[in-house]
């Protein structure tokens, strides 16, 4: 009766222990890998993973995609690195306003062609995914901004420290904060489940499904463009290929979390899990010294044990009623 | 010629069950959801491996590890929501996995064809093989499936609930299709709800119970309240028990709705306490009608007035909050979210109401599924539990208490006992009386005349998308009905 239940519960629980036994392994090898303030920075450096994934698990829980968000990062990147380096005595509060609102209207476009024109949404991110980069081309002339070239305070504010913890940390933990009363207080999120988990049934609860694709493309586009100023502010530099392919790490984030990717099912909880997961093998695989190919590979594998994971959990649900009636044999 | 035996001893879903089919005769398979049907289904065609036991054919024990080794054999079946590809055209769906080839080893199109012609011929199809499986009607679809199983040259048909999606003509014409293959002598498993058919087409019945055959034998021999009495192992007394409900003012009124396709000029009254029930055959525009009254489809021309004020219906969430609520006829498709909660799938037409300034709150969400589970009689470890682990008759209490939940004034429910047996049907009307007596204003989309002669008050006969009677229940007949929904003079049950 409870498969699916404990299953879920299981995923996260498994996650955890698989950070666990990770870190474990590179703490043998490796003391100094665990310490508090090297855990601190992994976190720091997975916060723009997390913040995404959990944007792109909204699109993926109404049974979409968004491909476009890495390039939405350049392009609204570009665009305020830019901005800082024109005008030095702009704000950085200005900025940041920039950014979300270009974000916002990137996704929005998205969400407006996934909604009125009725295209399925991988075609229309693959589309825009191209068009925002190439953007980005045209607005820089391929040319970069370098660190020199931006202000100090757009550069140090996502550095500043807080309560011991960088903004950028904070910011991290507040997007997981939002999402998760976003995902499982509100009637959008609920909207999000019922769209990906049953789009007919959705309707006749009065659920307007096109509308709520829309509005989690718009999130997913203005977390993304967020995150754009905290790239480009972050390695302190904005070029046109910044976070080339970065829209595959926020996916595999989202399904090594256990969000189907059918839609429907997913939890904030496993999500941030699965960028950790991700987060801890990238900091950690330089410093034990595995070169950067292996990295990639190591990735790979990992999602695609995950998605095997994911397919057999949605098999044992479809035979539920037989095998317990199997069982008492 | 023997016919076929089987037991699987020991297993849960089916427990040591035998079954014999004859050539040239008609077997009816009776028995309520989870009996163990489809299970056996599965088995005979090589889906399912038995636990033990013996099938035989001839005499002969064969087995079946494979989907090709049946069809070897000579057994298919044709399922309740038949397995084609909407794609593909018709030959290709007849011979899809075992088509000719020519010497090289390629298909060989031209006997492909020339054979399904011949095929479709040989059982009266008027239909070119030529043409793409989405392009034809359910009952042709039919056809095809039909036309699919006598090309493996099979010897045992089964049929799972083949009228299920059929209209009365579509199931006369299907019954000529069953005789000539009676004729051809194979040997058909009929599985079927309906009582009237299977009197009508068979000759020798097994029913099934609990994952165990309770009787089988010679129709002849048997009498209805025998078989329903096999069958839930108890008496049914009165498969449509109305209660006698007080009849108020009028809640619903529809003026000239009107959809540039599906329908025209469809006006309603109905009043506080009534059922009506809306009759026609499949795509007479009932459904379409109903959605659109819901707001799925928008009308093209008509008004709607709900107690006594005019209301405009842009969206299902429009209608919800006027009071009008409609239960999908796909219940399984369309209307429960396996992935959620009971409390969520419970709650989620009524979110405005459970929430405060937009954030929702946990405990009366859960007070509202726990009301509405009560009533239902659900059974469930917890409300948190998904829905997808739920038995089938729980997810439509699921379902219902989800559009009782919303405190509507009408309720549509769409073929409200489609694929369900007798026993849970009486327990569905017996239902939809009490709603009724509680005031509810109630329209029932049925194609079954005993269901729609049972439970209406008052009858409007859809055809082609218009309305081709309106009757009261006194000195109703099913002649009238048939006769509104054909418009065919001597048209008769």
């Amino acid at each position: 009766m409870n498969t699916l239940r404990s299953l879920l519960a299981r995923r996260e629980a498994l996650l955890v222990l698989a950070c666990l036994l990770l870190l474990a392994a590179i703490t043998a090898r490796f003391p100094a890998f665990s310490t508090p303030h090297n855990l601190a920075g992994v976190f720091n450096d997975t916060s723009i993973l997390i913040m995404m994934a959990l944007g792109q698990s909204a699109v993926i829980l109404t049974k979409s995609i968004d491909l476009s968000v890495a390039a939405n990062v350049a392009l609204t990147g570009m665009t305020v690195a830019m901005l800082n380096h024109l005008a030095p005595g702009l704000p950085v509060v200005v900025l940041i306003v920039v950014a979300l609102g270009m974000g916002m209207l990137l996704g929005a476009i998205n969400g407006f062609l996934v909604w009125w024109l009725d295209i399925p949404a991988i075609v229309v991110t693959l589309g825009t995914m191209t068009i925002f980069r190439g953007l980005a081309f045209v607005e820089s002339g391929g040319a970069w901004v370098n660190a020199h070239e931006m202000s100090p305070t757009f550069l140090e504010l996502p550095r500043a420290l807080v309560l011991g913890l960088p903004v950028l940390s904070w910011v991290g933990i507040l997007a997981i904060v939002l999402a998760a009363t976003l995902f499982t207080r509100t009637g959008l999120g609920r909207a999000f489940y019922a769209t990906g988990g049953n789009a007919v049934a959705a309707v006749y609860a009065g659920i307007d499904i096109g509308k709520t694709r829309f509005l989690a493309f718009v999130l997913s586009g203005t977390v993304a463009g967020l995150c754009g100023y905290l790239w480009v502010s972050r390695y302190a530099v904005a070029y046109v290929d910044v976070a080339s392919g970065f829209e595959l790490d926020t996916i595999a984030a989202c399904v090594i979390g256990g969000v189907s990717t059918i839609g429907g099912v997913g939890t904030v909880g496993g999500v941030v899990l699965g960028a950790l997961f991700l987060g801890i093998i990238k900091n950690a695989l330089p410093v034990i010294g595995i070169s950067p190919f292996w990295q990639m590979a190591i990735s790979g594998a990992i999602i695609i044990a995950a998605v095997v994971i994911n397919a057999r959990g949605e098999r044992v649900k479809g035979r539920v009623i037989l095998r317990r009636k199997e069982l008492p044999l | 010629m023997t016919g076929i035996s089987k037991t699987f001893p020991g297993v849960k879903a089916l427990s040591d069950v035998a079954l014999e089919l004859r050539p040239g005769h008609v077997t009816a398979l009776i028995g309520e959801n989870g009996a163990g049907k489809s299970t056996l289904v599965k088995i005979l065609t090589g889906i399912y491996q038995p636990d033990g036991g013996s099938i035989q054919i001839d005499g002969k024990e064969v087995t079946l590890p494979t989907a090709e080794a049946a069809q070897g054999l000579g057994i298919t079946a044709i399922h309740q929501e038949t397995v084609l590809f909407d794609e593909l055209t018709v030959a290709e769906n007849i011979y899809i996995g075992h088509q000719p080839r020519n010497r090289y080893g390629l298909i060989d199109w031209v006997a492909m064809h020339a054979r399904a012609a011949a095929i479709l011929h040989g059982i009266d199809a008027p239909i070119s093989t030529r043409t793409r499986l989405k392009d034809l009607s359910i009952a042709q679809r039919h056809l095809v499936a039909i036309a699919r199983a006598l090309s493996i040259d099979a010897r045992i048909v089964i049929m799972d609930e083949p009228t299920a999606a059929l209209s009365y003509k579509e199931v006369e014409e299907l019954f000529g299709i069953i005789d000539r293959l009676k004729k051809a002598g194979k040997a058909i498993l009929f599985i079927s709800h309906k009582f009237e058919e299977v009197w009508q087409i068979c000759e020798y019945f097994a029913v099934f119970r609990d994952g165990g055959q309770v009787g089988a034998g010679r129709l002849d021999e048997v009498s209805h309240a025998d078989l329903v009495k096999m069958m839930v192992g108890r008496d049914v007394t009165q498969a449509f028990p109305k209660l006698p409900a007080e009849i108020g003012e009028v809640v619903l009124k529809v003026d000239g709705y009107c959809h540039p396709t599906e329908f025209d000029q469809v006006s309603l009254e109905l009043r506080r306490g009534e059922i009506l029930g809306l009759y026609g055959l499949v795509g007479a525009g009932r459904s379409e009608f109903c959605q659109a009254l819901f707001g799925v489809t928008r009308p093209s021309a008509g008004m709607v007035t709900l107690s006594g004020k005019p209301i405009t219906v842009r969206s299902p969430s429009d209608a919800i909050d006027a009071g009008i609520v409609y239960v999908p006829e796909e219940r399984g498709r369309h209307g429960a979210i396996t992935a959620m909660s009971i409390a969520s799938n419970i709650s989620l037409p009524s979110l405005k109401v459970t929430s405060r300034r937009n954030f929702l709150r946990m405990a009366e969400e859960f007070d509202l599924a726990r009301k509405y589970a009560e009533r239902l009689d659900l059974r469930a470890a917890s409300l948190s539990q998904p829905v997808g682990t739920l038995s089938g008759g729980n997810q439509q209490k699921v379902v219902i208490g989800k559009w009782l939940a919303t405190l509507p004034k009408v309720i549509i429910l769409d073929e409200p006992t489609k694929g369900i047996d007798i026993g849970s049907k009486a327990a569905v009307h017996a239902f939809m009386s009490q709603l009724a007596v509680e005031g509810l204003a109630v329209i029932m989309v049925s194609s079954e005349i005993p269901e729609i002669l049972g439970m209406s008050d008052r009858v409007i006969v859809m055809r082609e998308g218009r309305m081709a009677g309106v009757f009261e229940r006194e000195g109703l007949t099913p002649e009238a009905l048939v006769r509104a929904a054909t418009g065919n003079k001597e048209a008769a049950a």
